[in-house]
This record gives structure tokens, sequence and C-alpha cells, in this order.
């Protein structure tokens, strides 16, 4: 086969050409302005060699909370969504009747946006837990969202409702492809159910557990709609995770060198995270 | 045996209901306070409305404040014309990446590839500079940025499918005397359609509920997509919960009506973007 090198840029080059200017290239300038003084408005962006990063780790208060904040954050989130969701996924893979509607149920959150689901939320722990108090008096429904510990679960709540689903979605298709044979064969050798799950259904399921994993982390470490549409990082910055900490570090004090500095500690994260996960996870898969 | 696992089966059933209805509560709680007024609101969340308390007044409210048709057509523009530019210019893209077998092709493919793990916010700052510099803050620019930010995720899912499909069919089609261009839109083309609809909706799902970069990105009335609208919204009504409540809901329901019209394809595509992304 012929193959020509215009040929190639000329179909490359409409996506690449896009993905330069709007990833690579601000990518890199992203890196540079970290080490400046940049502050978005001033013409004159001087270098400023490690003073950014020694100034968020030091002087930074709420970076180092939000820091705290997200990674504490993420690892139970994380935790929630893929138990709940890998039950949900042997419940609607059961003999159970109706589960095609439990199913859109279950994934239905997700299609839905982070502002849409903030806002409802707020709603539903402001409004309706407040009716729930009044009626019952039931102190656990009292002024959600208005103190720290309150804040933190509204939002795992919110996580576990909208990512279960997603990961349900993920376990189903594992689920569904472990054989009949298999688990029918360990029936008959006398295994009970708590025993095929935790023998074959577990280590069987397990591929599925590192894109769980993974992609619940990434998304909860990014988490910037829901945190802004359900607290905003109230009451006092104690809920403000790192996303929102970066943009009003930019947006709300002009702090562009500092906040493009968060930003690329944010980068380190979320690659080694990504990466070390599914190194980690690979060499425990089973290969079916 | 049979009794035990009817039995077993009734509970499962009863409890994966009640988990559904769990799921579904906070928009029920949504929809049913839609419907009355804000004292009504107030003086009770949980009561459903009844004949005294019941209005829809709220809707045509929400919907000129929400600016709704505009903000709906925003979006719907934005999200088509996006996800049909990242189709076309992905496949392409993604094809001669798997079909080149030089060092440039896969040092492109690895540039694409990689990029998944940078976030938004590490290049959220210099993309404004340079988006104002460009003059592309507006709705035109928006999609083409669109296209940039789809890319490495499309042209991933795109490049393992390209590559199980034979290269015999595109040699015959040559020798036959197509071009490049040919070859790709009538041999190639027609066989991604699978690959297609999975790519299709994960980025009409992702650009139809983005919210930070149209926050970033426009900033004139009138260009606003739904989700930038429903913020704003927030920010002016934000203790009035009759106009929030129903403009919740309407801005809700055309994502939930995509939802009952394709769903087998959501399922598949979302479940397919998870685990070949």
């Amino acid at each position: 086969m012929k193959k020509s090198k215009l040929g190639f840029w000329g179909f490359v080059l409409p996506s690449f050409a896009m993905f330069t200017l709007v990833v690579l290239i601000p990518a890199v300038w992203g890196v540079v302005y970290s080490f400046t003084d940049w502050n978005g408005i001033s013409k004159e962006v001087r270098f400023v060699g490690f003073r950014n990063y020694i100034q968020i780790f030091t002087q930074d208060g709420d970076f180092l909370h939000a820091f705290l904040f997200t990674a504490v954050f993420s690892i139970l989130a994380v935790a929630c969504v893929n138990l709940v969701g890998f039950l949900l996924a042997l419940l609607v893979t059961s003999k159970a009747k109706g589960t095609t509607l439990m199913r859109g149920a279950f994934f239905m959150p997700n299609l839905i946006g982070g502002i849409l689901l903030g806002f409802t939320w707020q709603f539903i722990f402001v409004q309706a837990f407040g009716a729930i108090y009044n009626t019952t008096g039931l102190g656990f429904f009292r002024n959600w969202l208005s103190d720290t510990k309150t804040s933190f679960f509204g939002l795992l709540i919110l996580v576990i409702w909208q990512l279960a689903g997603y990961m349900m979605l993920i376990y189903i298709a594992q689920i569904q492809n472990i054989p009949d044979d298999i688990l029918e064969a360990a029936e008959i050798d006398g295994a009970n159910y708590l025993q095929r799950l935790f023998y074959v259904i577990l280590p069987l399921v397990a591929p599925a557990f590192t894109i769980g994993l993974f992609l619940s982390l990434t998304t909860c470490f990014k988490l910037y709609d829901q945190n802004l549409a359900l607290t905003n990082g109230g009451p006092f910055n104690s809920t403000e995770m790192l996303a929102l900490n970066i943009y009003n570090t930019a947006f709300k004090y002009n702090h562009y060198g500092e906040a493009q500095a968060k930003a690329v500690v944010f980068l380190v994260i979320v690659s080694v995270i990504g990466l070390t996960q599914l190194s980690i996870s690979k060499k425990k898969e089973v290969e079916m | 045996m049979k009794r035990k696992q009817t039995l077993s089966s009734l509970f499962l059933t009863v409890i994966g209901l009640f988990l559904a209805l769990v799921f579904f509560s906070p928009i029920l709680i949504l929809l049913s306070n839609s419907f009355k007024s804000l004292k009504d609101i107030y003086l009770d969340v949980l009561a459903l409305p009844n004949a005294d308390t019941f209005i829809a007044s709220n809707y045509p409210d929400a919907f000129e404040k929400l600016e709704f048709v505009k903000s709906f057509a925003n979006s719907l523009v934005i999200t088509v014309c996006s996800t049909v530019l990242i189709l076309i210019f992905c496949s392409m893209a993604a094809w001669v990446l798997v079909r080149y077998k030089t060092r440039t092709s896969s040092v492109i493919f690895m540039l694409f590839a990689s990029a998944t793990l940078i976030p938004f916010q590490c290049v959220m700052l210099p993309l404004v500079r340079l988006m104002d510099k460009m003059h592309m803050m507006n709705r035109q620019g928006l999609i083409l940025m669109y296209l940039g930010f789809g890319a490495s995720l499309s042209i991933i899912l795109f490049h393992g499918f390209i590559k199980n499909v034979p290269v015999e069919l595109e040699d015959a089609a040559r020798i036959d005397g197509c071009n490049m261009v040919q070859t790709f839109f009538l041999i190639v083309l027609p066989m991604l359609k699978t690959i297609m609809v999975t790519v299709a909706i994960l980025n009409v799902m992702w650009i139809w509920n983005d919210f930070l970069l149209p926050q970033l990105m426009i900033n004139k009335p009138g260009w606003q997509t739904l989700p930038l609208k429903t913020f704003l919204f927030f920010g002016q009504f934000s203790k009035k919960w009759d106009l929030a409540t129903a403009g919740l809901i309407m801005c809700m329901l055309p994502i939930i009506l995509f939802y009952i019209i394709c769903q087998k394809h959501i399922v598949k595509g979302v479940t397919e973007g998870a685990v070949k992304g």
C-alpha cells in the first residue's frame, strides 16, 4: 500500500491541531507559569523560581486542608461507591424480578450533570431534612450542610448516589462474562452462595475492580461541579476540594501563579495515582 | 428447594424495588415540590401537593427566567456540532494512526493517550488567556475546543476498534482506484458504525453536562448553555425554591428522555468507554 505523508497529516491534523491548541500548549505554559508571579492582569510576568510551590505548602492553610480533605474524601468515596456498585450489580444479575427497572433507577443519576445534582441535593439536605426534623424531632436530620461533618457526609452521599450506578454497569458486564458452567460446577460441589461469591465470582470480577477503582478515584479527585453546587466549599472552606481551591485561588484571589503551581501538583498526584493503581491491580488480576 | 428459590427471588425483588425507590426519591421530592407555592414548600416539604396547594405556574415562570428555549438551543447546537466534528475528525485520525506504522504516528498516539491523565485545572488558566487572544471565547470557539478535549478518549476508542478491522478491503479499494479520502469515507467509515455510536454517546453526555468550560469561556448573556444558565439562575433565586425546583426538573428532562429513548446504546457505550478508555 502506497502511503503519502500528505495524506497522513491531512487526516491527523484537524483533531491534532485542536488538541495541541487546547491541551498540549496550555499544559506546557501551565508548568512555565507555575514558576512566575503571574496575576492574570498585569502585563509584566517575572520568574520567581520555586516560590509559589514553597508558598502553597507552607503558607496556604486552605490548600493543605483542601488537599487532605480531597484525599480522605476520595478514599472513603471510592470504597463506598465500589462496594455499593458491586452489591447493586449482584442484585440486578440475581433472580429478582424487574431488574431492568432497577438498573434504570440506579444508573440514572449518573446521566444528570453535577450542577443539577448538587442543587437537587442541597434542596434535599436543607429543606427536606429540615422538614423531617421539624416533624420527628430526630437530631440526625438537623441543620445538614451547615456544619463540617454533615457537609462531608452530604457530599459523600451525593457522590455515592451518582457514581454507584456507573460502577454497577462495569461490574454487571464482568459478572455476566463469568461462564455459567463454572458457577454450576461450584454449586454441584456443594459451595454455598457466600463461598461461590468469595472463591468464584470475586476473583473473576477482579479485572473490573481495577477499572472501577481507577475510574472512581480520578473522578472523585477531580470533583468540581458537585462541590460547587452543593456546598461551594462551605461552611468556612471546610469542604473545599482541590479543583475548587485552584479555581478560587485564580479567579477569586487573582493568584494565578500559585493556582498554577497547585494545578501542577494536582497533575502529578492524579498521574501517580492513575499509573500506580493500574500497575498494582494489574498484577492481582486472574486470567480468564 | 423450588419454594426456597421463589422466596429468595421475592425477597431480592422487594429489596431491589425499595432501593430503586430510594434512588428515585430525591427527584420525586423535587418533582412534587415543583407543583407547590413557596409558602407551601416551606410549610412542609414532604407533603404531596393536594387540590388546595397544587399550582403549575412555577413552570412557565422558571421557563422564562431560564430563557429555556435559548439555553436549550445553545446546549443542543454546541453538543451536536462538537460531537459530529469529533466523530469525523477523530475517526479519520485514528485510522491513519493505526494504518501508518511510523515513529511519528506512534508518538502522536502516545500524546493523545497520555493526555487523558491531565486534569482540566492544569490547562485552564493558560487556556483562557490563549482563547481570549485568539477571539475564540464564543460558541463557535467552544465547539472547536470540545474537539480538542474530546480527541484523546475518542481516538483511543476508535484506535482500539480499527486495529481489528481487516486491512484487505482497503487494499482492494485502492487497487480499484479509490484514493485515500474515498477509501476512508466509502469503505472504512461504514464499518465503524458500532464504535461510532459508543463515541457519540460518551461525548454527548459529557458535553451536554459540562459546566466548567462554558463557565470560563462564555460571558455573554444569550450564549449560555443549560448547565451554566441553571447555575446563574440559582445564584439569582437561591431562596426561591418554587422556581428552582421547577427549573431543575425542566433541565433534567432532556437527558432523562434521551436515556429512555437510547437506553441500550447508552448502557453499552458507557460500559465500553469505561472498560477500554
